[in-house]
This record gives C-alpha cells, structure tokens and sequence, in this order.
C-alpha cells in the first residue's frame, strides 16, 4: 500500500484518538462512555499503524507524528492511579503498623544503634561527668544546663502562644530534616544511617547523664517523656528504614544490587510516610505540651507514659484483626 | 549508526517508545534554576512573616521546611514531571518504564538528593550517572525514575522550494530522517556546503540539481506542494 492511500484510509482514526489524547492532557480531562471504552483499543491500533509504518519505510515525517502519539497515548494508558488520600486511613490504621511488624528486623537493629550508645554513654558519664565534653562542645553543654535550670522556670508563667508557634515551626524543620538525612544516607551502604542513629544516641545519653549529675533530673525528664514516644520511635523508623536500602545493596540476593535496590525503596519509602506523620504529632506536643510549665512533673509523666504506651500499641496491634495479617514476608538482616 | 543517547523502550503493545535520557549538565541548568527560584520564594516569605513577629518566624519556618524538600514533589506530581526548572530545560521525570512519575518515587527520589549532592555540589549523583545508560543518580536508581528531554513539538516544515519528487525506493527510515534533517537544516548552511553535501547522493538520486531534489523529497515525505 502506497503512503498517500495508508494515511487517506486510517488518517481519520489516528485523528479521533489525537482528540482524545489532547483531551486526556488537559488537566481534571476525562473520557466517558463509548469514548473511554474504545481509548484502549484505538490506542492498540495506532501502535499497529505506527509499526507498520515503520516496517514498510513510510516517511520519517508520518512515523515520527505517529510515534509521538503512541507515546503520549502510553503516558495516559498505562498512567498510575494515585489513590494516596484515600488510602491514606487504611495506611494509618492499617498499613504502617503493619510493615513496621513486617520489616520488625530492621527496626530492632536501628532501635539498638541509637539506644545502646545512649544508654553506655549515660552511665559512663553518671561516673566520669567530664566525659560528656567528648560528645558536645561546652557551648553546647551550657546551654543545655540553662534550658532546664529549674530556677530559669517561673512556675505558672505558661510560654507565649506565639512562642509556641515559632518553636513548632523549628521542631518540624530540624526533626523531619534530620529523619529525612537519616533515611537517605543509608543508601551509602547503610554507614550513614548507623552514623546518624549512633550520634544521636550518643548526644541524647550524654545530655541526659550531664542533665542528671546536675540534678535537672526533673524539668529535663518531664520534658522529653511526652514528645519522645513519637519522635525517638520515628528516628529508629527512618533509621530502619534507611538500613533497609543499606542492606539491599549489600546482600542483593538472587537480583541485581539495582533491582534489589528498587525493590527495597519501594517498601522503605511507606515507612517514611508514616515517619513524616509521626514527626509532625511529635513536634505539636513538643512545642505545645512538652513545654507547658503550669503542668506539675507527674502529669507530664503520666501523659508520657499513656503516649508511650499508645505509640508502642499502635505499632505492635493496629491492624491485626482486619483481613489477616500474613506472616513476616521478608527476613531483614539476621 | 546515530550518535545520540535516544533509547526505546518495549511496550506491552510491542511499540518503541522513543526516550532521550537527559544528562547531568542540563539536569544541572535546571536545578540551578529551581534553587534561584526557592531563594526568591524563601526570602519573600521571610521578610513578609518577620512582620508577624515570632508567630511568623514560625511559619516561615514550616515553609521553608517544605519548600526545601517538597518543592520537587509537588511539581513534579502536579505539573507532569516538571518543576519550573525542568520545563525551562526542556526535561521531565517519568518512571523509567515511561509512564508519569507518581508519588512515591518522586519522594524518594527528592529525599535521596541529599546522598547525591555529597561530598559537595553532586558529586557523588553526577559520578552515579555517568555509570549507567539511562544517566540516573542514586535517587533515581532506587526510585526507578529517569530525566528525559521532551520530544520537541512536530513543527510545520518548510523548505523553501516548490515541487514533489518521489525519495526513491529502498531508503530506509534513518535514511528518509537525514534527507527531511538536510531539507529542515538547509537554512542554516552556506549554499556551498550544500550543494557539496547534496552532491554526495548524486550517485543514487541521478538529479540535475541535488540540494532542489532533496528538499523536494522532503516536500513529498510531509506532504508538501
């Protein structure tokens, strides 16, 4: 068949699916009806026209207008369906917890690499209180010790409400950020997730060891039991999360590292979803809560351990009963 | 055998989806747009919301958060793959099996840039792309997406000359493709140069005038009078 009578006869129907394209490209554009019925299987025809052309050396001009509609008709076919706001219920009650349990290895790993130093180094310092200056600058240690001076507290003087505000912006960017650095090094073979799990183990004890010699026991505890729930749980998260991707390229399996790689960030990356929520109620308590000084210790006490308990029950029940959850599918590290 | 790193990717339907992987230099171009683009934003928001005082300072704060690490997201779900550095290039992100970029692995892809951006200014992508056919950095790879350029639009052709002239038969596709690029190129050659590159299918076209033959053959592969 010549050119000229190969476009004259199915010209009109390349044309028809163009239209409908166009329309798919618009933004909030849909197809109803017959129209959306024959989308697919016009577009499987032109993929017909589009290899004959090729295959019987019709100009480059035709196939090239052909191919460029078989692409932005594939970009439409096969587009993803993006249901995130709808599964978003089902993945708070349902999904996070549920690939927290069933990636349980990892987690454990990443609650080790920030608690064990924390908790060494706390004791450490408790006997030798000048090691603390091997983890933080005395800047920093200073400043520490005026945070929770008890004397700094005015009893009864809650903070400005626009305080609050500005300290809920500060604790959003730096905790999400440093979540966010603590997933994604851990691509480089999991070394940077370990590091950053590790310092903040280390910062966290040795404060804690330095706040308790000087006798801030109180106003340093109260303040950290209620926000810590949710923000150390969500560190240990995104720490696991980014050791996933570590593990992945070092032990790929029966794949290669890059698939195996692919194949883990898709998981590791609904981990971060719900690191993301984690954080953001971690920092409204912080800066709203967690702050308060009208609040006597043994409320805040009280409250931290409900939220505790809370975060620890959400991750290790919700979402048991709903339509049986399988056994862990994938062994993490062992 | 062309020089160019236009790759073709299967389809279901068995056709070849034509797609030119973007490298890292006009990936650069664009991601120095974009910052620009943020430093503007990020200084309006801080100089308006100062005015707010410390309730200000906090949102500010929380924008900037976002507009550090969710700028790239949002674009690219809402605008094709295209942040306004992209689009400026010319270049999108889609999932490497060609479809729109979706939700997940542009976060991940946008959450890794801090990996590709070590030791300094992405190194570590820039090293990472050059590794691969398909130039991805790190971010790519787990995310399984790609920078692509965009097919630049059909543009009405016209080569200046009258006349239809049947391309004789047996020229392959590539072959047409190189007569249409002389016809569409001419306008930026030297008569002299060509008539001496026309004068080289002289042998297998047997015209009186090669550079009017060719372009009229290009008349008659888009259908021109």
């Amino acid at each position: 068949m010549k050119q000229g009578q190969f476009e004259q006869l199915y010209q009109p129907l390349w044309q028809v699916l163009e239209m409908q394209i166009v329309e798919l490209e618009k933004s909030g554009g849909q197809l109803t009806g017959d129209e959306l019925a024959s989308f697919a299987s016009r577009y499987r025809r032109l993929c017909h026209f589009h290899a004959l052309a090729r295959d019987r050396h019709y100009s480059s001009h035709l196939v090239d207008k052909l191919g460029d509609l078989v692409v932005r008709g594939h970009q439409q076919l096969y587009r993803r369906k993006q249901p995130f706001f709808q599964q978003f219920i089902s993945f708070i009650v349902a999904g996070f917890p549920r690939l927290v349990r069933e990636q349980h290895a990892y987690i454990w790993w990443a609650t080790a690499l920030l608690y064990v130093p924390g908790l060494l180094i706390y004791v450490t310092i408790l006997w030798q209180p000048d090691l603390v200056y091997t983890v933080t600058s005395p800047d920093q240690v200073s400043s520490f010790e005026e945070m929770y001076d008890p004397a700094n507290r005015t009893l009864g003087a809650a903070r400005e409400s626009d305080t609050n505000v500005q300290m809920f912006g500060y604790y959003i960017s730096n905790n999400i950020g440093v979540s966010f650095r603590t997933f994604a090094s851990g691509i480089l073979f999991g070394v940077g997730s370990i590091f950053f799990l590790v310092f903040n183990g280390l910062l966290m004890g040795a404060v804690a060891g330095h706040l308790t010699n000087a006798q801030f026991t109180e106003t340093f505890f109260s303040f950290v039991v209620g926000h810590g729930s949710f923000e150390l749980t969500a560190i240990c998260i995104s720490g696991a999360a980014g050791l996933k991707l570590g593990y992945a390229l070092l032990a790929p399996g029966n794949v290669t590292r890059v698939e195996s790689l692919k194949r883990a960030s898709a998981i590791a990356i609904k981990l971060v979803y719900g690191v993301i929520i984690m954080l953001v109620i971690a920092a409204f308590i912080e800066a709203f809560w967690s702050s308060n000084n009208i609040l006597m210790p043994w409320q805040k006490y009280l409250v931290g351990g409900f939220l505790w308990a809370l975060v620890i029950g959400y991750l290790v029940f919700s979402g048991r009963q709903l339509r049986g959850e399988t056994a862990s599918v994938e062994r993490g590290p062992v | 055998m062309l020089l160019d790193t236009r790759q073709s990717l299967e389809t279901p339907e068995g056709a070849l989806l034509p797609l030119t992987p973007a490298g890292f230099g006009v990936r650069a171009l664009a991601q120095i747009l974009d910052i620009l683009i943020r430093f503007g934003i990020t200084t309006v928001i801080f100089i308006v919301l100062s005015l707010l005082g410390r309730m200000g300072i906090g949102l500010a704060l929380i924008l900037t958060f976002l507009l550090e690490w969710f700028y790239p997201v949002f674009f690219e779900i809402a605008r094709n793959g295209r942040t306004p550095g992209k689009k400026w290039m010319g270049i999108r992100v889609v999932n490497d099996d060609g479809t729109p970029i979706t939700f997940g692995p542009s976060l991940l892809r946008n959450l890794l840039r801090v990996v590709d951006f070590l030791p300094m200014a992405y190194l570590t992508g820039i090293v990472a792309s050059l590794c691969n056919r398909q130039f991805k950095r790190l971010g790519d790879l787990a995310a399984g997406s790609m920078v692509i350029y965009d097919a630049p639009p059909l543009a009405e052709p016209s080569f200046a000359v009258r006349g239809q002239l049947p391309v004789p038969a047996g020229f392959s596709t590539d072959e047409q493709r190189a007569l249409l690029a002389f016809a569409e190129r001419s306008n930026y050659l030297s008569a002299e140069r060509q008539s001496e590159l026309a004068t080289i299918l002289q042998p297998v076209i047997h015209a009186k005038d090669p550079v009017i033959a060719i372009k009229q053959m290009a008349n008659t592969m888009v259908g021109k009078q």
